[in-house]
């Protein structure tokens, strides 16, 4: 990270910056989604573009997820870059045909001679009490998609570096941001940096144990590593960043240190990226691994409302420490 | 009755031009659909083609309305519509068949022919499913005030496609450049429409405030006339158009789709081929307005027969794709 004009910036805040300078870097990027203009989005991510970029680049539309992220395909293959906004992951259901069947398959199908250089920005995360259709991290279903890029930030600073990153790429990217990290601070430079796709950050290094953890559950995972710690146990927490590509290469030398890997994640733990990152572990460090590869996500159930029950579906500190603990033989 | 094989030669040497142009192309397409017809019954195809036989006028008249620069989607049912927009039939028939020379170097096939180069955006094999991306690619005209129109053709079946209404309230919200043109062939896969197809189709597209139009699709001078009226509306910045155009298909859903007396009669068929031809209609009239006679069609048509079998030839020499392409272009 540059030394010089480093400030605190929310995730949001860092979110919009990204994309305020990407749209006066390109007059080709544009936003479109439900109150993306005055209203900014429910979470705010978003206030004060409109006002700066206008209403055509800053385009609100109908509650039509279909309609306008099919839109954004053809805007992307005939010279916009949009970046679709699609408030809740929920609602990725809707536009499951747009990404899937088009904007995945038109490079490949047409022989590579369309781009669809698209960039939609959904979130994910339960605890909000939000219940079952506005809580689920969906993120999986996209990354089983050859065609489709996915990127998960933790950090503000991972944040902006990774957004610019999928708007200046020439592919569509799906971009979740947790809603629930949207205040949480942290450092960014105020100069122009990209972070580069397929790049795991190691964000605590450690010697007994490695917890790969994406989005929401890297605060969760580092949280974790500090009462590992008091246990004596030295934990690495490994941040892939983005699932599409994936940094498998950093995965498995951690799990090779260290011998013993947990994959966190808040998407459903059954058929969930940790089955897929677990795998990429066994198969890459099997000789060097003293326990199964264990896997974290979300319980198998839609999400409740009830507070005492939502917290229950989710990894949390004290699950992924027990686990780690388990995992190194003190439980 | 002299030869007129010239139009130059004629009393209105542009209406023989252009008469004669849209003629071509319609036997460039019914030419071209009996080559595909003949492909999958030698065997020589894999897997299935939905043939544009009977409908050619509709791809004609609009496309011919259009400029090269100008946008389309296309359909499951879409050779027409890329060969009408500018596509060769020997890199069509090369797609056909699987080979690198097509236009997506074979990996898209029948359903999937695309080519920048003349404003094709691609055909798409889930109904309804280019209807986001034309509407996108009228929202960049507008944006970069490029002049360009995006045309979304789609069958009837489409109608029961949410998503279409979706786009047509947001084409009309932002006065976009696009037209969506019903293709009603009267059959959705193998079901009359009057099935599927509550109330009426035009007001669809009125209650969203999207100017209608229908058209005899078997009618090609009608449909071009119709289509320079709505690309100029749309050019000119007035909005959003959905045009209903009447055909017929002659064929099956698809060519493996022979017999079809469960849902339509032979007799219905033969209504149509005999009645409503789109180039024996055409052809009538150009000689009947004397713009052109027996012989100059005639000439089209063996022409037109040399330019395909010897596209045919060229697909079926050309060599497939070399394994090492199968991951290539996932990414751009």
């Amino acid at each position: 990270m540059p030394e010089t004009a480093i400030r605190e910036l929310t995730f949001a805040q860092a979110v919009r910056e990204a994309l305020a300078e990407e749209m006066r870097r390109d007059p080709r990027v544009c936003i479109f989604g439900e109150d993306v203009a005055e209203a900014g989005t429910p979470f705010k991510v978003l206030s004060g573009l409109v006002e700066e970029f206008g209403s055509e680049r800053v385009l609100d539309t109908p509650i039509s997820e279909a309609g306008f992220t099919g839109m954004g395909v053809g805007a992307a293959m005939t010279g916009l870059r949009p970046v679709v906004d699609i408030m809740f992951g929920d609602f990725l259901t809707l536009t499951m045909d747009q990404l899937v069947n088009q904007a995945a398959k038109v490079h490949y199908m047409s022989g590579g001679t369309w781009k669809v250089p698209m960039v939609l920005r959904t979130t994910l995360g339960a605890t909000r009490r939000s219940a079952a259709q506005h809580s689920q991290s969906l993120h999986a279903w996209l990354c089983h998609v050859p065609g489709l890029k996915v990127a998960m930030p933790s950090t503000p600073y991972d944040a902006k570096g990774l957004l610019k990153t999928a708007i200046r790429d020439d592919n569509p990217v799906i971009f979740f941001e947790d809603k629930m990290m949207y205040k949480q601070k942290g450092a960014v430079p105020a100069e122009d940096y990209t972070i580069p796709f397929g790049v795991a950050d190691v964000k605590r290094e450690g010697e007994d144990i490695t917890l790969v953890a994406t989005s929401s559950m890297v605060e969760v995972a580092l949280g974790a590593a500090k009462l590992l710690e008091g246990a004596g146990i030295s934990a690495e927490v490994v941040d892939p960043r983005t699932m599409w590509p994936l940094d498998e290469k950093t995965l498995v030398e951690s799990a090779k240190k260290t011998s013993r890997a947990i994959v966190i994640d808040e998407g459903y733990g059954r058929y969930g990226v940790t089955g897929e990152i677990a795998s990429v572990i066994a198969e890459g460090a099997f000789f060097n691994l003293e326990a199964p590869v264990k896997r974290m996500g979300a319980m198998h159930v839609p999400i409740p409302f009830s507070p005492p029950l939502e917290d229950l579906t989710v990894p949390t500190e004290q699950t992924v420490f027990d686990a780690a603990r388990a995992l190194c033989g003190q439980a | 009755m002299k030869t007129i094989t010239d139009p130059a030669k004629t009393d209105n040497p542009v209406a023989a031009e252009l008469g004669l142009r849209l003629y071509r192309q319609m036997v460039r397409i019914r030419l071209f659909e009996e080559q595909v017809n003949e492909l999958y019954t030698r065997a020589l195809m894999p897997g299935l083609a939905h043939l544009y036989i009977g409908e050619e006028a509709v791809a004609v008249g609009i496309c011919e309305a259009l400029k090269n620069t100008d946008y389309v989607t296309s359909t499951h049912r879409g050779h027409g519509h890329c060969l009408a927009k500018g596509a060769t039939p020997d890199r069509m028939f090369a797609e056909l068949l699987g080979k690198e020379a097509g236009y997506c170097r074979g990996k898209g096939g029948s359903m999937h022919i695309a080519d920048p180069a003349t404003g094709n955006l691609g055909a798409n094999a889930i109904v309804g499913g280019s209807a986001g991306i034309a509407t996108g690619a009228a929202l960049t005209a507008k944006r970069l005030k490029t002049d360009q129109v995006a045309v979304c053709f789609f069958g009837e079946g489409a109608l029961g496609q949410g998503v279409l209404y979706e786009v047509m309230n947001l084409a009309s919200l932002y006065k976009l450049p696009v037209i969506y043109v019903c293709e009603n062939n009267l059959y959705t896969e193998y079901t009359h429409f009057s099935e599927t197809t509550a109330g009426d189709i035009l007001l669809r597209g009125t209650a969203f405030g999207v100017h209608g139009e229908s058209v005899d699709g078997q009618d090609v001078r009608a449909v071009h006339a119709v289509a320079q009226k709505l690309v100029g509306r749309a050019r000119r910045g007035e909005g959003p158009s959905l045009l209903l155009s009447n055909t017929y298909r002659y064929t099956g859903h698809h060519v493996g789709d022979i017999n079809r007396e469960y849902y339509r009669s032979k007799q219905e068929e033969q209504e149509w081929k005999t009645k409503r031809d789109p180039i024996k209609n055409m052809g009538e009239w150009l000689a009947g307005q004397k713009l052109a006679d027996r012989s100059a069609l005639e000439k089209i048509e063996s022409e037109v027969r040399e330019e395909m079998k010897t596209a045919v030839e060229f697909a079926i020499a050309a060599p497939y794709p070399g394994v090492e392409e199968v991951d290539q272009d996932v990414y751009a």
